[in-house]
């Protein structure tokens, strides 16, 4: 997998921030290399603080530093950031509708070799369902750089979904994150392929792939999962009839669901759901992950195939 | 030194608020409301909490966090005396439509800093305002700064998360940062001790390098005192245990348990405003 990892993004911008004057502030829990948050505390030792093991004081740090007026952002690994500090993110900051930004990083099977008890493909589920709360999904690094941005600016709780392994460029570094709206990559009008992060990739390719077969396929990147973009999801599937989603999640509760969700109320059609069909992740390459879970261009393709009209 | 005897009667009052609104409302926490009714009378109105009502976002106000968020009768009911909003609204508590909730609602309620209710959070929220708070550039707690206080309860900091937030206060050297434990020795299940013992809460604090004092939680001046004294210890976090009796001020609910999360019936609420004006004519 080569390319810059989307997790890179988040040091790199919040520096970049600081030095525009935003009073941003990291709260990291002993993972400041690993997310890159380390780059904030070298530029500006005053604005990393580095809570040690303890991702539930991290948030809730997180949270009183952003009432006293900060751009709260938040480290740590996707696994334990989300779920072991649920309580926090969900009484705390969603409840208080506080100005913390959770951008974790090692989302998704894409962690590899450290295994299932690092995998976190739960995440976009339990952050949809939190009132007051935007669920961002980068599909590249300088998608990830514009979100942490439109993260920063806009007040109120922020989940943006950062990931480990280096992903394939779709955007261009002039690219504006837009809350609320996914972007239509590619047009077609036989089957919608809705992705979301590192997968869009994977998307493209099966349009590439299934254009072959003689298929036309409306690639969308679906990188603002809640709000989501009802109007442009069912624009897309009025006129093709089918659309497979495929997201680095379980299948239950993220990209998969709330497309389902949007297109049963408003234009019920022909679904498929590319994603982790309800197990744990386990050890492996990035690549062979993506294979043995079925995440793959010719597994979009194959499942768009079966629905195309 | 405030007048002592004035922040009594302020704390009779808000007792008597206590009761009356959880009567009203028929459900809530009397127990561990009328335990720190003193203590948070003497933050509010012994002259060391800076605020001003009238300007709920001002700046330069100190943070008080009630992170034992079930006592949110005690926070409404000084915020009540206080100004925040008018006495009106304590009769709303817990029904639909009122801006005061069960537990604290910083959306909805003005002078409630943040919403609280799921314990062990409060002592980490306040450290991070109170890091956030200390002096720009400055690295060290100065006198001008803005000090930020927590009151916990000492079943509580069961939560590990409290230990959490005792550590980083400590490592920040937080001396803008004064937590205050309403040690009543009792929660849901019953004695502190029994439950799960939280031994000797000040050694702990100690331990984790903090400033610990124990005092009377019943005793205004004392109570006064140590506020004061936390607030010009800038070298690092301070604890203030403060020994209490679940259920203070009304005679069938000091140290009961079971007053934990009860409402009296009207009967009972009758009572306990005699008792409670009896006190005041006894204190006058």
């Amino acid at each position: 997998m080569s390319g810059k990892a989307t997790r890179e993004a988040l040091g790199e911008t919040l520096v970049e921030l600081a030095g525009e004057g935003v009073d941003v502030v990291a709260v990291e829990a002993d993972l400041s290399k690993s997310t890159t948050t380390s780059k904030l505390g070298d530029a500006y030792p005053e604005r990393l603080f580095n809570v040690g093991v303890a991702e539930a004081n991290m948030i809730d740090v997180a949270a009183g530093l952003s009432i006293a007026g900060k751009v709260a952002f938040t480290g740590s690994f996707a696994v334990f950031a989300t779920g072991r500090a649920y309580d926090q993110i969900r009484n705390t900051v969603c409840y208080s509708n506080l100005n913390v930004k959770l951008t974790p990083t090692h989302a998704g099977i894409s962690v590899g070799p450290d295994g299932g008890s690092h995998q976190m493909i739960e995440d976009l589920a339990l952050m949809r369902v939190l009132p007051g709360m935007r669920v961002l999904v980068p599909a590249d690094y300088h998608s990830a750089k514009a979100a942490i941005r439109i993260a920063a600016a806009t007040p109120g709780p922020f989940y943006v979904r950062l990931g480990r392994a280096g992903v394939e460029q779709v955007y261009p570094p002039e690219h504006e994150f837009v809350v609320g709206k996914a972007n239509v990559l590619r047009e077609g009008a036989d089957v919608t392929l809705a992705a979301c992060g590192l997968m869009v990739g994977a998307a493209l390719s099966a349009a590439e792939l299934l254009a072959a077969d003689g298929v036309s396929a409306e690639v969308i990147d679906v990188a603002s999962i809640k709000p989501i973009d009802s109007e442009t999801l069912l624009a897309s599937v009025r006129k093709t009839g089918a659309v497979v989603t495929a997201e680095e999640h379980s299948i239950i509760g993220g990209l998969g669901s709330a497309v389902a969700e949007v297109v049963g109320e408003g234009a019920p059609c022909m679904l498929r759901r590319i994603g982790v069909r309800d197990v744990f992740g386990t050890s492996g390459e990035p690549v062979e992950l993506l294979a043995h879970f079925g995440l793959t261009a010719r597994d979009i393709a194959d499942a768009a195939k079966e629905i195309a009209s | 030194m405030p007048d002592v005897r004035a922040v009594e009667a302020v704390a009779t009052s808000m007792r008597k608020d206590i009761v009356e609104m959880i009567g009203e409302a028929g459900s809530g926490h009397p127990g561990g409301s009328l335990s720190a009714a003193d203590i948070v009378a003497t933050l509010y109105f012994g002259g060391t909490l800076k605020y001003d009502s009238a300007r709920p976002g001002w700046p330069e106000r100190d943070r008080f966090i009630l992170s034992k968020g079930h006592a949110a009768p005690v926070l409404y009911a000084a915020l009540a005396e206080a100004g925040y909003f008018g006495r009106d609204h304590l009769k709303t508590l817990r029904k639909l439509g009122s801006m005061l909730q069960g537990h604290p609602d910083s959306k909805k309620t003005p002078g409630v800093e943040v919403s609280t209710g799921s314990l062990g959070q409060g002592l980490s929220v306040a450290a991070g305002l109170a890091v956030g708070l200390r002096g720009g550039e400055h690295p060290e707690p100065t006198h001008e700064d803005r000090t930020v206080f927590c009151l916990l309860g000492d079943g509580e900091i069961q939560e590990g998360q409290v230990w959490e937030a005792a550590m980083f206060a400590a490592h920040e050297s937080l001396g803008n940062l004064v937590a205050i434990v309403d040690h009543n020795g009792l929660q849901i299940d019953g004695a502190c001790t029994e439950v799960m013992c939280v031994g000797s809460v000040a050694a702990k604090f100690s331990a984790f390098d903090w400033h610990a004092v124990e005092i009377d939680g019943h005793d205004v001046g004392a109570i006064h005192d140590a506020l004061q004294a936390a607030k010009a210890h800038r070298q690092g976090p301070t604890v203030i245990v403060a020994h209490t009796i679940k259920g203070k001020g009304v005679s069938f609910m000091e140290g009961e348990a079971g007053w934990h999360g009860k409402a009296p019936s009207a009967e009972q609420v009758e009572i306990a405003l005699a008792e409670l004006t009896a006190a005041e004519g006894s204190a006058g």
